[in-house]
C-alpha cells in the first residue's frame, strides 16, 4: 500500500482529483475566497499529513507538472506580442507607471518587512509578490527565497485584491478606467485580471498588460533593486 | 502540436543558455518570454503555430502551481515565526503598488491629452 501512495501516478492523480473538485467548488458557489489553488494546497497537505507521506516524495513525483511552470510563462510571450501595438501607442505613460508599480511594490514589502524584524529568507520571498505566481517563484528562486512562501503571499494579496481592489481605486479617486485596470493587474496578477475580465474584455487586456510588463521589470529589476537597498544599509 | 512544443521549449532553451553563458539574474522563462515575442514581431514564427499552446498553458496556469505550492507544509515553523510580518508587509506594500501605479498613470494621461 505504502508503495502505492508513494508513486508518482498516486501523487498527479491525487493533485488532479483536488484542483478538478477545487475549481468544480468555486465555479459552483462563485466565492472568492475559495481560491482552487489555496484550496487544494490545504486539502493536498491534509491528505499528505494524514497518509504519512512525506514532502519529498511528493514533490518526486509532481516534479512533471512543476516542470510546466516555466514554458506557461514563455507562453506569455503570444499575449505580450499581442499587446505590442497597444503599448507602442502610449509607450511613455505605460511603461514610467509600470515602474513606478514595480519599483514601490519591491522596495516598500521589503522595507515593511524589514522593520517588522522578518528573517532573511522570507524578505526575499516576500520580494516579488506583486507578480503572478510563476514569475514570482522564478524570481524568488532567483534571489533566494523561498518559491512555495512567495506562490502563497501572491496568492492571498491577489484573492484581497480581487475582491476589494476596484473599491480600493475608487476611494483613492482612480477613476480613469485604463489607470484602474492597469493597476489592478500590476498590483494583483492573475486573480485581479480574472476580476477585471469579468467587467469588460477591455479592463481584462489592460489589467493583463499590467500584470505582464509588472512581471518583467520585477524580473529583471529586483536583483538590483535588492542590491542597491542593501548597500543604503535598509 | 510537435512544433508548437518545440518552439515554447526552443525559447525555454535558448533562456537556459544564455543565462548559463552569461550568468545573468533573470529568470530563463522570462528570457524565452521575450524571446517568443521578438520572434513573432519579426515574423520569424507566426502566430498561429503557437497560439494553440500557448492558450492551453496559461488557461490552465493555475493548476501547475499546486505542487511547489505544497511545499509550504515544510515551511510551516518559518512561516508562523514570521506571520505579522508576512502579512502587514505584503498588504501594505500591495495597496501602495496599486494607489502609485493608478495615480501615476492617471496624472500622465491627464497632461497629455491637454
Amino acid at each position: 500500500m505504502k508503495q502505492f501512495l508513494e508513486s508518482e501516478t498516486f501523487v498527479i492523480c491525487l493533485t488532479l482529483i483536488v484542483f478538478f473538485c477545487a475549481q468544480v467548488l468555486q465555479a459552483r458557489l462563485k466565492w472568492v475566497l475559495l481560491n482552487p489553488i489555496m484550496v487544494s494546497i490545504a486539502i493536498i497537505i491534509l491528505i499528505l499529513t494524514l497518509l504519512k507521506i512525506d514532502y519529498t516524495i511528493y514533490h518526486q513525483g509532481c516534479r512533471q507538472i512543476e516542470f510546466f511552470l516555466k514554458p506557461a510563462v514563455v507562453a506569455m510571450g503570444v499575449p505580450l506580442y499581442e499587446h505590442l501595438e497597444r503599448i507602442r501607442k502610449q509607450a511613455l505613460i505605460i511603461i514610467v507607471s509600470q515602474l513606478t508599480g514595480c519599483i514601490v511594490g519591491v522596495s516598500s514589502v521589503v522595507l515593511v518587512a524589514k522593520l517588522m524584524g522578518a528573517s532573511k529568507v522570507v524578505i526575499l520571498s516576500l520580494a516579488p509578490k506583486s507578480v503572478t505566481i510563476p514569475i514570482a517563484m522564478e524570481v524568488s528562486k532567483v534571489i533566494g527565497g523561498l518559491p512555495a512562501l512567495s506562490a502563497a503571499v501572491v496568492s492571498v494579496v491577489g484573492i484581497f485584491g480581487g475582491v476589494f481592489g476596484y473599491l480600493l481605486l475608487k476611494y483613492m479617486r482612480v477613476t480613469n478606467p485604463i489607470a484602474q485596470s492597469l493597476a489592478i493587474g500590476t498590483a494583483f496578477h492573475g486573480i485581479g485580471t480574472s476580476r477585471s475580465m469579468s467587467i469588460s474584455q477591455n479592463f481584462g487586456v489592460y489589467s493583463s498588460l499590467g500584470l505582464i510588463l509588472n512581471g518583467i521589470f520585477t524580473s529583471i529589476l529586483t536583483p538590483y533593486m535588492l542590491k542597491i537597498m542593501e548597500h543604503w544599509g535598509l | 502540436m510537435i512544433r508548437q512544443c518545440l518552439i515554447i521549449l526552443g525559447c525555454l532553451g535558448i533562456g537556459e543558455l544564455i543565462v548559463f553563458i552569461t550568468g545573468i539574474k533573470l529568470p530563463s522563462s522570462i528570457i524565452g518570454m521575450l524571446l517568443l515575442t521578438l520572434f513573432l514581431k519579426i515574423g520569424w514564427i507566426k502566430l498561429k503555430w503557437v497560439k494553440g499552446i500557448s492558450d492551453l498553458l496559461l488557461k490552465n496556469l493555475a493548476f501547475f502551481f499546486v505542487p511547489p505550492g505544497v511545499a509550504l507544509m515544510i515551511y510551516f515553523n518559518l512561516i508562523m515565526a514570521s506571520f505579522w510580518p508576512i502579512i502587514v508587509s505584503s498588504f501594505v506594500s500591495s495597496l501602495l503598488v496599486l494607489v502609485a501605479t493608478g495615480w501615476v498613470h492617471q496624472i500622465m494621461r491627464k497632461k497629455t491629452n491637454e
